[in-house]
């Protein structure tokens, strides 16, 4: 994951083209404790930077995926919504939320790089 | 530890009915298959056998009749016997709701004067009994402010301001009201940041949810000035009424600027939580918000040729009813028992030793269990369950203090404080209780650090021991396919 950044809602975003990748981070699993819901949006919705994309229910807490970008979700991954527990497991990679295709290409310059995000939750 | 208790199911002997039916007596006829089941496995057991073990179920429940509960935002305060007297009192228990007002002019004597003394508490110009707990009134408080905005031309205004250490139920009554929320941060003194609501508020705004104090257990040191921003913007400003028993007898919420307010009368004036409920949230409103309350309410009229009586009338815009009839009327007599017990100075001394008991704690914890937003607090206060190093988290503090023979404190609220243990000990509790349950926060800190794994695996002397709470809500099943097909 190279080219990855985050947000300050704690979510990755791998980039590949004009399409990213969304997932939570590994120290926002550590946060919410043991994910127990996940609910996803449609593919072929619009998502808009800053609004609802999804919720993430814990067992400490329910909260939102906050869309760190604008786009079309061209996939979900939909496991995850019969086994929540995998946000858990394998947060920064297999339990990978949504896919979006980017409306705004732009809205990553304002996302931080790895080294930023680190000092970000430190 | 105590025995786990069987199931009615597994407590079932085939052949022992628990009553005895009449022999028949009239023609038998068929039933229709349609409906018949193959099988219906209902539990046999006799009466005594029944009795016995809803009665040892029920002396494992813990109640503030039971022990110390200081569960912070809930203010599980004792309540008073004498409520439930009252209560019970013949003229109030078998009246029916839709009897003839000429009828029932006691009842509706006793709304008049409680929605009159919560107006005097709250600074109000009027209050509505109706809602029928705290949730219920932040929701009719929303449909207020859509129809007053409404009937100013102002359709544009959808976004609601909600501080992120808000009740939950802040926002979700924003979005059963069809509302946007836009959540305001904290500042780090554990206000509402005064730079973020300033540019928040603009003619989309439909208004402010505010607690007060905040669910940190703070007084919003700058109110007038956050009541002043958003009325400055055309908007309106909602309190949220579940931490007044800080504040009743000292401060009237109307005088910081708030139009509209719910009361938890199950929290600030002694009626049964939850279970032994039900809730009730009145409404009180200022101004010309009056006209938009959930009606019916009940007025008092002078009689032509002297006398007067008590009439129910629904507000000239009322938005309409939350709740049957007078909302929960019994509850309505119990907080007017606990009012009229008190007296102005009662309901004052209350909210004082309420603070006097929460610093009491605080500062005793505070050596420690760090709290984040350390300056006086008002009726509760936050800190951190964690330590660094150990894994133990605020849900093990909570789980040992079962142990302890201490109900656990609110856990994982508000989410701006890590860890959170939410802890509100209400005045009714004495300096010894307070005392035995620091001397128990001391003593689990102490575990912490010398036996982490006893925290981990608490609690140990309750019926049951660590419940799989991520099991349960992972794989949820709502009926046992044994039992039920």
């Amino acid at each position: 994951m190279s080219n990855t950044k985050y947000s300050e809602e704690h979510e990755w975003i791998s980039v590949d083209g004009d399409t990213v990748t969304i997932g939570i981070t590994n120290h926002a699993q550590e946060q919410l404790g043991d994910v127990v819901f996940v609910e996803l949006p449609d593919v072929g919705s619009t998502i808009s930077k800053g609004e609802d994309a999804g919720v993430i229910e814990s067992v400490k807490a329910a909260s939102e995926l906050v869309a760190p970008v604008s786009g079309e979700v061209v996939e979900t991954n939909s496991a995850l919504e019969d086994e929540p527990g995998k946000v858990n497991e394998d947060p920064e990679n297999s339990a990978w939320f949504i896919k979006v295709k980017l409306s705004d290409a732009s809205e990553l310059d304002g996302l931080m790089d790895v080294e930023a995000y680190k000092s970000f939750i430190a | 530890m105590m025995d786990s208790e069987a199931t009615v199911y597994e407590l079932s002997v085939p052949g022992r009915p628990g009553v005895s039916l009449p022999l028949l007596d009239v023609p038998e006829t068929s039933f229709p298959d349609v409906p018949l089941r193959e099988e219906l496995r209902l539990p046999e057991l006799s009466e005594l056998d029944v009795t016995r073990h809803y009665q040892r179920l029920s002396q494992r429940n813990f109640g503030v009749d039971s022990g110390f509960y200081p569960l912070g935002s809930c203010t599980m305060k004792y309540n008073p016997k004498i409520n439930e007297a009252i209560a019970q009192m013949a003229g109030f228990a078998q009246t029916h709701p839709l009897q003839s007002e000429d009828s029932v002019q006691g009842n509706l004597e006793l709304i008049c004067r409680l929605q009159d003394w919560l107006a005097e508490i709250g600074g109000f110009d009027r209050v509505s009994l109706q809602p029928a707990a705290g949730a219920n009134g932040e929701l009719a408080a929303l449909l207020m402010m859509r129809a007053y905005h409404k009937d100013h031309g102002e359709k544009g205004r959808t976004q609601v301001l909600i501080p992120d250490s808000a009740h939950g139920t802040n926002p979700a009554s924003t979005s059963m009201a069809g509302f946007d929320v836009l959540e305001i941060p904290s500042d780090e003194r554990g206000n509402l940041n005064i730079d973020a609501l300033r540019s928040a508020c603009d003619d989309t705004v439909v208004g402010i949810m505010l607690t007060n104090p905040n669910t940190l257990g703070l007084f919003e040191e700058q109110v007038r000035e956050i009541t002043d921003i958003v009325h400055s913007c055309g908007a309106l400003v909602y309190g949220d009424g579940a931490n007044m028993n800080a504040l009743t007898g000292i401060v009237q919420p109307r005088d910081l600027g708030i139009d509209l307010m719910h009361f938890n009368l199950h929290k600030t004036f002694s009626t049964p939580h939850g279970g032994g409920g039900p809730g009730s949230g009145p409404l009180g409103a200022a101004g010309p918000l009056c006209d938009y309350l959930p009606g019916p309410i009940v007025e008092r009229r002078n009689r032509d040729g002297g006398g007067y009586c008590y009439d129910i009338v629904i507000p000239d815009r009322s938005i309409g009813r939350t709740c049957t009839y007078f909302g929960n009327f019994a509850v309505l007599v119990r907080t007017y028992a606990y009012i009229r017990m008190l007296g102005a100075e009662g309901l004052k001394q209350n909210a004082l030793h309420a603070v006097l008991n929460a610093n009491y704690l605080r500062v005793r914890l505070q050596e420690a269990y760090k709290v984040p937003f350390d300056r006086l607090c008002m009726h509760e206060f936050v800190c951190e369950g964690v330590a660094t190093g150990t894994g133990v988290r605020a849900i093990d503090i909570s789980k040992r203090l079962i142990d302890y023979g201490f109900h656990p404190p609110t856990n994982y609220f508000p989410l701006i404080v890590r860890e959170a243990l939410m802890i509100e000990p209400t005045e009714t509790e004495s300096k010894p209780t307070l005392d035995a349950y620091i001397e128990a926060m001391l003593m689990i800190a102490d575990e912490v650090r010398k036996a982490p794994d006893v925290l981990k695996s608490a609690p140990h002397t309750a019926p049951v021991g660590r419940l799989d709470e991520v099991k349960a809500a992972r794989d949820l099943k709502l009926c046992d396919p044994t039992i039920f097909t």
